[in-house]
């Protein structure tokens, strides 16, 4: 809502506060001045009304105009260079010695050989912005009305001290989309009066609007009331100046005058009317109905509109002369030669006129205040108040009476939508929940400020709302009401009284920070992505314990087709993020996320997804980087597994790897991770093809199930005492086949070794000299230990001697020596 | 034999003194002092000796022994020593050179923003509750008092799968769960941090996805101000307490009486500037008494209970905060943003 100061005045005695002041204190009674707009740039001095007596060709310049102005005092020869120049013009002079915006002193001069005493003015030179330029003078002079007083000064005609204030309106305000609403609240701010219009009209007592028309609703559920003036022998011209200019700093163009009055009064009440071009509609009835499906109107924009049963139409009877509350339709459009105007005041729900603007695109002034809600009583006086003005300014006379439609007694629409609403509130109770201490008499006073009608018996408040305020209707609307006026500034700051309770994070939330920081230590980035992505990417590089019968889920109306898609790993975006770092010459680069991915198995959905949140990570490049001793590590399997056992050491989780083919990943270096038999993610390489498709190098990822994480019951820490005795420490090759896994030996000596071997750890692998070409030699260390006394070697030859033996037989080795 | 013993001892300390090695030392241990050692032999000679004088050459003798032995002992420690220096002198290195980088990461600066906030909460007795991305319109909208047809919940706003189901545009729904959660009898003091979405094109200041957490606090005779005095603790601590705040009343569905808090502009102290529109003032967070609607339908009597809901957007906060113009940096994960925000 863009609010004109100058227009503001009319209702309300601002006296002498700045424009900046009084949005300061807007603001902070609840309405947000967004910007501050100033008509002109800066002021001019010196500039009147002048009278252009006579207009000739400069004698020694084609495109120049001798002009002959009268300014009341005196007589000036002004030489003029606009098109629009003309005998018989009032217009903006700048008289000799005026200072134009910009320092721009007015002087005589010469103009090719002429006397030039002056200036006549475009609105540009005049310092008007741009947006308040009427579009008739956006070239060539400003045209004055010819009943403008000559001599005086232009600013008060031109609006050239205006100054436009920008509400940024939250939805519950649509009383703010009034000019007298503004004036309502802005009372309330600055305890002030209103001053309201008062329209008087004189009607033809000789003609009855019944011998012009009746009006019906069939839909009372969308349009309870409706209201049909007619004004006949309209004439129709430009609207005055002073309305043009407001409506110019409302932000709304001036079209004629019937169009501008329908539009000054909406601006000025808030409720929207429409003008028909009574003989165009061709019947003497208006219907109110719904549409038929299908049934088709070409709105005012020359659009063809194909509506729908739920859309509410103006009818003449046979056909749709406008959309409720929306547009009006072609075929009744004022027009230059309009002799009678059918006028239309009505009272349209909000939700009905909000599918037609869904439907239809179609947002307007009208539309915005019905969806919002307009003042069901205002809706007649603004009828008359248009009355008024098409009197004054298009010479039309009012028939009398006015047709009118209205829903019966025991409607909702009469027993509550117009009834004021009636709030109790209790001052104690006020105080107590504002935690302040208001006075009974700053509370009386807060209620008449805000001009609500209000019995008070003790501390009993019985309010009455006036339907203007559409959005109080309860006890809570009216504290916030005494606590802006009383101001937010003066409510005390406290904290609560009441017992405290322990706070903090649950065993899980503690986890998950604890793991956070483990991945931070180990050198890896907390990276946040988006959950959408498209189709190709939602599905990509699931981990394999996930069913395969999950399918991503896809929005109903996605923005792009990038962000289409719930995804269903983490993987994915991880690696567009490396891709997105190394394009920008980071080559080396360590992500993790924990997030959400969306389970459902449902084609469309009937619940909410299962949501899993996943532990992520992805590393490509250079891991270890310290050249200048030749200490120089790129990311490798063992890397990323090294920071996965890491991990389960931490959480105390013993974890099992086994190969595994995933599509998308190495199939010679990939691994599930399992614990008691169960995957619970998988780490590994990705695919060669897929980090060309990314321009990655050799990148290595891991994704693990964090809730199992989170959930996994692990022992309670239990202190086992610092062994008393040495141990002792074996050392053993073993030559196998190219086939066997360490992690298969490792496990079979820790079988075989109970309950001396603590810990079994492969130190080498060797493939070459003496070893056959399809063989390798793994090394182990074997650490053993007694808990209760020192080990005897024999002891320990013994145990050693069935360890090499069973490993021997199991995997077909030999020890090599 | 005085004379022999004197020399002796002459020639051995003279050597141990232009010794400079070890095995020089030995020598000279072997010659003078050795079974077979000078000295030894001088004191074979003894018995030739007269009576009288035996005990005072064997007394000499012994003298020179453990001049030269200490000689020998003072000038091994002096090699030794040299040894060590020179060892040492070798082993010097550049210690201006790089030392073998350990890596650490970090927490994504928005993660940080939301645990500074959840501590500070914790502190206060409020708990930690998350909830559902995906959410149902009844939770999303309805138990927030936004029914169904309300103009602020409008399709093309937010991301419906569903005529039901909906990624959420805020985390308010985890207030109505968690309220729900607590069966209406109980006070509620808790936190709500999470991932939203809305339906909006990605550029500097929007996106489509971003994060928000939220406060509660219901319980008996909870007052505005009680709102007040915490925002206000929750601003100091954030931003500093040298800024000022400001709070207007605005409008949400869920609250009444609604409030958005400002703090004075960091960048003009409160001057005006680009950064604040002109107005010195920063708008931060949204709050509110819970209105009793939302009460009601998650089981609380508004006439027994009542309560204040706070909202905020960490992306903003940290925009704010850091100066960081485009919010479309926090989910690019470029890594020299991330870095930043690693240190302690």
């Amino acid at each position: 809502m863009l609010v004109s100061i100058n227009w503001l005045k009319q209702y309300i005695d601002l006296g002498s506060i700045t424009p900046e002041e009084l949005a300061e204190k807007i603001t902070k009674a609840g309405i947000e001045v967004d910007q501050i707009h100033y008509v002109t740039s800066e002021k001019s001095e010196n500039v009147v009304v002048g009278y252009v007596t006579a207009c000739e060709k400069h004698p020694n310049a084609d495109k120049l105009s001798l002009c002959q102005v009268d300014v009341g005092d005196e007589q000036l020869q002004i030489i003029c260079g606009a098109p629009n120049v003309a005998k018989g013009q009032k217009v903006a002079v700048a008289k000799p010695g005026a200072v134009l915006p910009g320092n721009f002193k007015i002087k005589k001069v010469k103009l090719r050989g002429v006397e030039s005493n002056g200036m006549i003015c475009s609105l540009k030179e005049l310092g008007v912005q741009e947006q308040f330029i009427h579009p008739d003078f956006k070239e060539g002079i400003v045209v004055l009305p010819e009943d403008a007083e000559v001599g005086q000064p232009v600013d008060d005609i031109l609006n050239l001290d205006d100054v436009v204030l920008e509400f940024d309106l939250t939805p519950n305000r649509a009383d703010a989309l009034s000019m007298i609403g503004v004036a309502y609240e802005v009372a309330a701010i600055l305890d002030k009066e209103v001053i309201l219009p008062k329209p008087q009209v004189e009607t033809e007592k000789d003609d009855h609007v019944e011998n012009y028309i009746t009006v019906h609703s069939e839909a009372p559920d969308a349009c309870p009331h409706y209201l049909a003036y007619v004004i006949k022998d309209v004439e129709i011209k430009p609207s005055p100046m002073w309305m043009q200019n407001y409506l110019l700093a409302a932000g709304i163009r001036p079209i004629n005058n019937v169009v501008d009055i329908t539009n000054y009064v909406l601006l000025e009440y808030g409720q929207p009317l429409h003008a028909f071009d009574y003989d165009l509609l061709n019947t003497k009835e208006i219907v109110v109905r719904y549409a038929r499906d299908g049934e088709k109107i070409v709105t005012l924009d020359d659009q063809e509109r194909t509506l729908k049963c739920e859309h509410l139409l103006i009818t003449n009877g046979k056909e749709g002369v406008a959309i409720a509350g929306v547009m009006g339709g072609k075929n009744s459009e004022v027009n230059d030669s309009t002799k009678t105007v059918l006028l239309e005041a009505a009272y349209f729900y909000g939700g009905t006129v909000r599918k037609a603007v869904q439907h239809t695109g179609l947002r307007s002034e009208a539309s915005t205040r019905f969806e919002k809600g307009v003042d069901p009583n205002r809706v007649k006086e603004a009828g008359l108040r248009a009355c008024e003005l098409l009197v004054k300014y298009a010479n039309g006379k009012v028939v009398s009476g006015v047709s009118e439609f209205i829903v019966d007694e025991d409607d909702v629409f009469q027993t509550e939508v117009k009834r004021e609403k009636v709030i109790n509130m209790n001052a104690e109770e006020v105080n107590k929940r504002l935690g302040t201490a208001i006075d009974i008499e700053t509370m009386e006073n807060i209620l008449r400020k805000l001009h609500f009608a209000f019995e008070r018996n003790g501390n009993d408040f019985t309010v009455r709302i006036p339907t203007r305020r559409g959005d109080i209707t309860i006890f809570e609307d009216m504290l916030e009401e005494v606590a802006r006026i009383y101001g937010y500034d003066n409510i005390p700051f406290t904290l609560p009284q009441n017992a405290s309770q322990p706070g903090g994070l649950t065993y899980g939330q503690q986890l998950k920070r604890r793991i956070k920081q483990y991945l931070h230590g180990v050198g890896l980035s907390e990276a946040i992505t988006y959950s959408l992505t498209d189709k190709k990417h939602a599905t990509m590089l699931m981990s394999p314990e996930l069913s395969k019968d999950y399918k991503p889920i896809r929005l109903a109306m996605p923005l792009s087709e990038d962000h289409e898609y719930l995804r269903l790993s983490l993987l994915p975006e991880l690696l567009n993020r490396l891709s997105y770092n190394v394009a920008r010459k980071q080559t080396d680069v360590a992500l993790y996320e924990l997030g959400a991915v969306f389970l459902t198995e449902e084609e469309t959905l009937t619940k909410q997804p299962k949501e899993h949140r996943r532990l992520a990570g992805a590393i490509t490049g250079v891991w270890l980087n310290h050249p200048w001793q030749q200490d120089v590590k790129r990311v490798d399997f063992y890397v990323v597994k090294g920071i996965v056992e890491g991990l389960f050491r931490y959480l105390n989780i013993k974890e099992t790897y086994e190969p595994a083919q995933i599509e998308g990943m190495h199939p010679g270096r990939c691994a599930t991770i399992k614990v008691d038999g169960e995957i619970i993610g998988f780490l590994g390489q990705i695919h060669p093809s897929l980090a060309k498709e990314k321009d990655l190098k050799d990148t290595y990822v891991f994704d693990l199930n964090f809730e199992w994480l989170e959930q996994y019951e692990r022992q309670t820490l239990a202190y086992e005492p610092v062994p008393k005795y040495p141990s002792i420490l074996r050392d053993i090759a073993f030559v196998v086949k190219e086939d066997v896994r360490a992690g298969d030996i490792k496990q079979e000596i820790e079988k075989l070794g109970v309950p001396l071997v603590k810990r079994v750890e492969a130190f080498d692998v060797y493939r070459g000299e003496s070893i056959k070409a399809d063989e390798k030699s793994i090394a182990f260390n074997v650490h053993f230990q007694d808990p209760e006394k020192t080990l005897t070697d024999e002891e320990v030859d013994e145990l050693f001697e069935k360890i090499i033996n069973g490993v021997n037989e199991k995997f077909n080795a030999y020890v090599r020596r | 034999m005085r004379e022999e013993l004197q020399a002796i001892e002459k020639e051995a300390l003279e050597k141990i003194e232009n010794a400079d090695q070890f095995q020089q030392l030995q020598q000279v241990q072997v010659e003078y002092l050795g079974k077979k050692g000078s000295i030894t032999k001088v004191l074979r000679g003894m018995g030739k000796l007269a009576p009288e004088e035996r005990p005072v050459i064997g007394e000499l003798a012994n003298n020179v022994r453990k001049t030269i032995q200490a000689a020998l002992k003072e000038k091994k420690e002096a090699l030794e020593k040299a040894e060590l220096e020179k060892k040492l002198a070798e082993e010097t290195i550049d210690v201006t050179l790089p030392g073998r980088p350990v890596h650490f990461g970090g927490n994504h600066i928005l993660t940080s923003i939301i645990e500074e906030i959840e501590d500070l909460f914790i502190g206060l007795g409020y708990e930690v509750r998350e909830g559902p991305e995906v959410e149902t319109d009844y939770y999303n909208f309805e138990a927030l008092n936004l029914p169904k047809g309300h103009p602020a919940r409008e399709m093309q706003d937010s991301f419906y799968i569903t005529n039901e189901i909906l990624l959420r545009t805020h985390t308010s729904p985890v207030q109505a769960r968690t309220m729900e959660a607590y069966g209406g009898d109980k006070p509620v003091r808790m936190i709500c941090p999470g991932k939203v979405y809305r339906r909006d094109t990605d550029d500097a200041t929007h996106s489509h996805q971003f994060t928000q957490i939220e406060g509660l606090y219901v319980d008996k005779n909870v007052r505005m101000s009680d709102l007040k005095g915490t925002l206000k603790l929750f601003a100091e601590k954030l931003f500093g307490k040298d800024r000022d705040i400001r709070l207007r009343p605005s409008f949400f569905p869920f609250t009444e009486p609604s409030v958005e808090m400002d703090i004075s502009c960091a960048v003009c102290g409160g001057d005006g500037c680009n950064v604040c529109k002109h107005t010195g003032w920063i708008e931060i967070l949204g709050a509110g008494m819970v209105h009793p609607r939302v009460l009601e339908m998650a089981g609380y009597d508004p006439n027994v209970y009542s309560g204040f809901a706070f909202g905020m957007g960490p992306d903003r906060i940290a925009m704010l905060k850091y100066g960081i113009d485009d919010i479309r940096r926090f989910y690019t994960n470029d890594i020299r943003f991330l870095k930043q925000f690693h240190e302690a």
